[in-house]
């Protein structure tokens, strides 16, 4: 009886060996690459920050509106989140290939799924920069034109023309990712439809006053030009 | 000779019929049939009467007129211009339309009349405007023969001008244009001007005409490019000219033709005009302007307005632009009453400066920096019809004068900014 318990603990203490010997270069192997993946992700940090800053990549991100959201969430310039950001990316993507080696059941499949997310992840973040930065130029050619022309509330334009693109960009950017594709639709349709409602109360009802005098104003303005010199700039 | 890939295979080949030429009259074109009638006329007799020697051409660049402008041009026989004038063509003079698009751009119809000068070998050349109703011919021997006689490369003109005609010029192009490359040119944006073949040819090979972002104001660029080039230039003096349609309300497109290439040259001119202080006086024959000042009736108070409005709606794109201390002047001046209303010459010129400076690392799109400076050039507008709402034609020459040293003056200031964005 005691030499059976000795044997089979004697068993069992090998088989751990085994085990652990058989594990323990895949775990050397997972710690290497960690490492390797911290130095790569590092490298591709500094670089991405250079470039980042030799394209002027904060004053890209301040015409887009985007550097207004970081400094209300107390983040850091918008060339410092992307390589920041890149780098976790990186770090993260070695780390989980060094899981992978070790070889566990069910989390392959999971990894895989992620290395599968990366590329649309890098579309949808391109998408939300470039929705960004066309939201904040043609709201601003809106607010710009609106000034010139001497149309009333310019602001509520721009912002107009702004929310609207964004709801646009949002909208695609989930679509993108393949998060709540069908409640993203809804949600954008709703918020598209009761945007145009809207406006087509405010203007009905709510802006029967300012459309009277916005008339107004115009046919007094046009009566009062006739006995006015124009100005040439030129 | 590349230019010939540009030209129609049919405006070719007019321009070989017509062979080498002495004087070339260039007419940019657009729909301008209420005034084209008179002016080829004037042009014809400008010809007969001082150059009647000369080998002549009128060449018509039309940006797609529907009226039948180009028809009128060419359909004008000499002998409309002889009956009871004692003029005698001694030498056939052709005219020749080409059309270079649907619709009109000033850079390529002087491209087009450029290139016909160079295909010509004309000597002399002259553009003329087609919105003028009050041309003379004596306009084009006053442009053509500082450059036939004397050897300049670019005649300028000067009109007689209402004292709030032409403030973007008065206010900004003027003063800043002689502050920058310290020439003092009173219409550096002109739509008649005469020019050597030579230097003619030389713009048209240094030009960057496929640059889309150029745009218009080719004008402007034509002087700049003679200032810098060190080409001689004079001034001329004219005399008054009406427009047919008077284009007040279309300020941001004068922005655009205007302040735009005058921002975008400075560039490039970087190493000239940082090294130029102050400004010399050039030749001019006849005075250098002159002041009509009838009444006009001015809305002041919708200037203001817009200048107040403006402020505030674009304090955004102004925070882009503008330095804190300029933006905070901005905002207290448009805080002002109508009759404190005053936009000073110093904080103008400021603005201006830092727009330049703006303008070139395009903090913002570029358009929309030029956009942008309508509003506060309203407000410098209305304080200039206020300063010499009541002066004499001396009292305005004053302001302009007291305006342009102060843009002299500031010139450190620009230099300043210009290279603390770098």
């Amino acid at each position: 009886m005691r030499e059976m318990i000795i044997s089979e603990l004697s068993q069992a203490a090998h088989e751990l060996a085994r085990g652990f010997a058989h594990y323990l270069p895949r775990l050397i192997v997972m710690l290497i690459l960690g490492f390797a993946g911290w130095a790569a992700a590092y490298v591709v940090k500094i670089l991405l920050r250079s470039i980042l800053r030799l394209i002027h990549f904060d004053r890209l991100s301040e015409n887009a509106g985007a550097s207004q959201l970081l400094t209300k969430a107390a983040l850091p310039p918008a060339t410092e989140v992307v390589s920041r950001f890149v780098f976790w990316l990186v770090w993260l993507g070695f780390i989980l290939l060094g899981v992978s080696v070790l070889g566990i059941l069910g989390l392959q499949e999971q990894i895989g799924r992620f290395f599968f997310f990366l590329p649309r992840l890098f579309v949808a973040m391109f998408l939300m920069f470039f929705g960004l930065l066309a939201a904040s130029f043609f709201s601003r050619a809106a607010l710009l034109a609106a000034v010139n022309a001497n149309v009333p509330s310019p602001k509520l334009l721009s912002l107009a023309v702004r929310s609207i693109i964004i709801v646009f960009v949002l909208s695609v950017v989930f679509e993108e990712l393949g998060l709540a594709e069908q409640t993203m639709l809804v949600a954008f349709g709703i918020a598209f439809g009761a945007l145009m409602l809207g406006l087509a109360i405010a203007f009905g009802i709510g802006g029967r006053e300012l459309a009277q005098q916005f008339l107004e104003k115009r046919f007094v303005r046009e009566k009062k030009e006739a006995n006015e010199d124009e100005l040439s700039p030129l | 000779m590349a230019e010939e890939t540009f030209l129609t295979d049919d405006f070719l080949r007019q321009l070989i019929n017509v062979g080498e030429v002495d004087i070339l009259v260039g007419l940019p074109t657009h729909n301008n049939a209420k005034t084209i009638g008179s002016i080829v006329k004037t042009i014809q007799e400008g010809i007969l009467r001082w150059f009647p020697r000369e080998r002549a051409v009128i060449i018509n660049a039309d940006g797609g007129s529907r009226d039948g402008t180009p028809e009128l041009v060419t359909g004008i026989s000499i002998d409309d211009v002889r009956p009871g004038s004692n003029l005698n063509a001694l030498r056939t003079l052709h005219a020749i339309s080409t059309r270079y698009g649907n619709s009109p751009e000033s850079k390529t119809a002087i491209r087009t009349i450029l290139s016909a000068a160079e295909l010509l070998q004309a000597k002399a050349c002259v553009v003329m405007s087609p919105e003028s109703s009050t041309i003379e011919g004596e306009w084009l021997a006053k442009l053509l023969r500082p450059v036939r006689n004397e050897g300049y490369d670019l005649v300028s003109p000067a009109y007689r001008r209402h004292k709030f005609e032409g403030l973007l010029i008065t206010n900004l192009l003027y003063p800043m244009t002689r502050a920058l490359y310290g020439v003092r040119i009173r219409e550096p944006y002109a739509q008649e001007f005469g020019f050597s073949g030579r230097f003619g040819g030389e713009f048209l090979t240094q030009n960057k005409w496929a640059d889309a972002t150029d745009g218009d104001g080719t004008e402007l660029r034509f002087t700049l490019a003679a200032i810098t080039g060190q080409h001689r230039t004079c001034q001329v003096f004219l005399g008054q000219k009406e427009y047919i349609e008077r284009r007040g309300s279309d300020l941001v497109p004068a922005l655009r033709q205007t302040v735009g290439p005058l921002f975008s040259a400075m560039e490039p001119d970087f190493p000239m005009w940082s090294a130029v202080a102050g400004s010399q006086p050039g030749p001019t024959l006849g005075p250098d302007h002159e002041v009509l000042l009838d009444p006009m009736r001015i809305n002041r108070k919708r200037l203001r307005e817009m200048f107040s409005t403006g402020v505030s709606e674009l304090a955004s794109v102004f925070q882009s632009i503008l330095s804190p201390s300029t933006l905070e002047e901005l905002r207290a001046i448009a805080g002002m009453d109508e009759a404190d209303f005053h936009y000073s010459a110093e904080l103008w010129a400021k603005t201006i400066y830092e727009f330049a400076a703006s303008y070139q690392k395009a903090v913002i799109s570029r358009d929309h920096i030029i956009q942008s400076l309508a509003p506060l050039f309203r407000g410098r507008a209305l304080t200039f019809i206020t300063e010499n709402r009541n002066g004499s034609a001396e009292d305005v020459e004053k302001n302009i004068e007291i305006l342009c040293l102060e843009f002299e003056r500031l010139k450190p200031y620009l230099l300043q900014m210009w290279k603390s964005r770098e």
